[in-house]
């Protein structure tokens, strides 16, 4: 019973780990850059470890950061982490059916579904003698593994490096815009970008930059809403495609 | 760090908490194959673009009051739309703009 198992968890690994290759190089990447950027802002190195290991989720980790370095206000980082991370709530209703019967196993898999570790598990297509639960375990570990290393990389060896680091925290506005140049090109519907720049802007404007993200979330939520009946999306992104 | 220690850690479990629960909420709500509204689907498809460009401008909050008024940033941003739509590649544009920004403030826009 117990090599059973052994072999079991094995096969899921061989059968998982090559798919993780793509991801291993991107977030070791990411993840020492994020590491490197908070040592360069002066955190201790258990702040990227821990932050990396228990948000896990890199867009808002990277506010995090900015977050720290602002006046005290836990309901916007609150509010703040459910916004930006709204996304999951749609990877979790794709995966229902899924991680359905894993026991155990289903806590760790919705702790560390990230974006990348989500679009594998989605997708995988396993041949019979792979255990889909132990599979999915695998990918989620080792892309967690790899991100929280690179953190950790980064932020230990940052002393090592010795560069003239001012500017580097413009990493994070770069990340974002490439990921909305991104997905500029993949989806044909461009109104709730333009929506998400203009709405922000003007509240920026009006209500000042302590203040602004608050009724800038409320307003994209509002107009979203309100144009639901003419930005119906054919694009199913919240299915998942076997 | 202009935060105490516990502001901190409260700071980022607060963070923690949100983030869970945005990736545990539709295990807790639709048990057993429930299908989730179309509204919750629909905010699903618009939602995470919005987001994201509303975090663009969140990067720049500061930069738009300063004495530049965001444009080493705004410099930066089209460079960054240049080399994205020259390799397509997520690590060229990041790395790139990066360290575009980084020599802009070092050598063009000092003190």
């Amino acid at each position: 019973m117990k090599a059973n198992q052994y072999h079991r968890w094995l096969r899921a690994f061989k059968s998982a780990w090559p798919r993780t290759i793509p991801i291993c190089a991107a977030f070791f990447a990411i993840g020492l850059s994020y590491g490197f950027l908070m040592h360069s802002l002066g955190f201790a190195w258990y702040y990227p470890a821990a932050m990396s290991f228990f948000i896990y989720a890199g867009a808002m980790e990277f506010v995090t950061i900015n977050l720290l370095l602002s006046p005290f206000n836990p309901l916007h980082a609150f509010l703040l982490a459910l916004m930006v991370n709204a996304r999951h709530v749609f990877y979790g209703i794709s995966m229902l059916d899924k991680f359905k019967g894993m026991g155990l196993k289903k806590f760790y898999l919705i702790f560390g579904m990230c974006d990348e570790t989500f679009s594998i598990n989605c997708s995988a297509k396993l041949p019979e003698d792979i255990d889909r639960g132990c599979f999915m375990t695998w990918v989620t570990l080792l892309n967690q593994m790899y991100w929280v290393g690179g953190a950790l990389a980064g932020a230990l060896f940052g002393n090592l490096i010795n560069i003239n680091a001012k500017g580097i925290d413009f990493m994070m506005t770069a990340l974002f815009t490439a990921i909305v140049l991104e997905q500029w090109d993949s989806i044909p519907e461009h109104r709730p970008a333009l929506l998400g720049f203009s709405l922000s802007a003007l509240c920026l404007l009006l209500c000042g930059p302590q203040n602004f993200v608050l009724p800038a979330m409320g307003a994209i939520l509002g107009v979203l809403l309100l144009l639901r009946p003419r930005l119906q999306i054919a694009q199913a992104v919240s299915t998942c495609k076997e | 760090m202009s935060m105490s220690v516990t502001e901190s850690i409260v700071t980022i479990a607060l963070v923690v908490i949100a983030t869970m629960l945005t990736r545990f909420l539709p295990f807790m709500l639709f048990p057993a194959g429930r299908k989730a509204p179309t509204v919750i689907r629909y905010l699903g498809q618009v939602l995470p673009t919005a987001v994201i460009a509303m975090l663009v401008i969140y990067c720049l909050k500061d930069a738009v009051f300063s004495a530049r008024h965001a444009l080493p940033e705004l410099i930066a941003i089209a460079f960054i739309v240049v080399l994205h739509k020259l390799f397509h590649s997520m690590m060229i544009s990041v790395v790139g703009g990066t360290v575009g920004y980084m020599l802009l403030m070092q050598h063009v826009f000092v003190g």
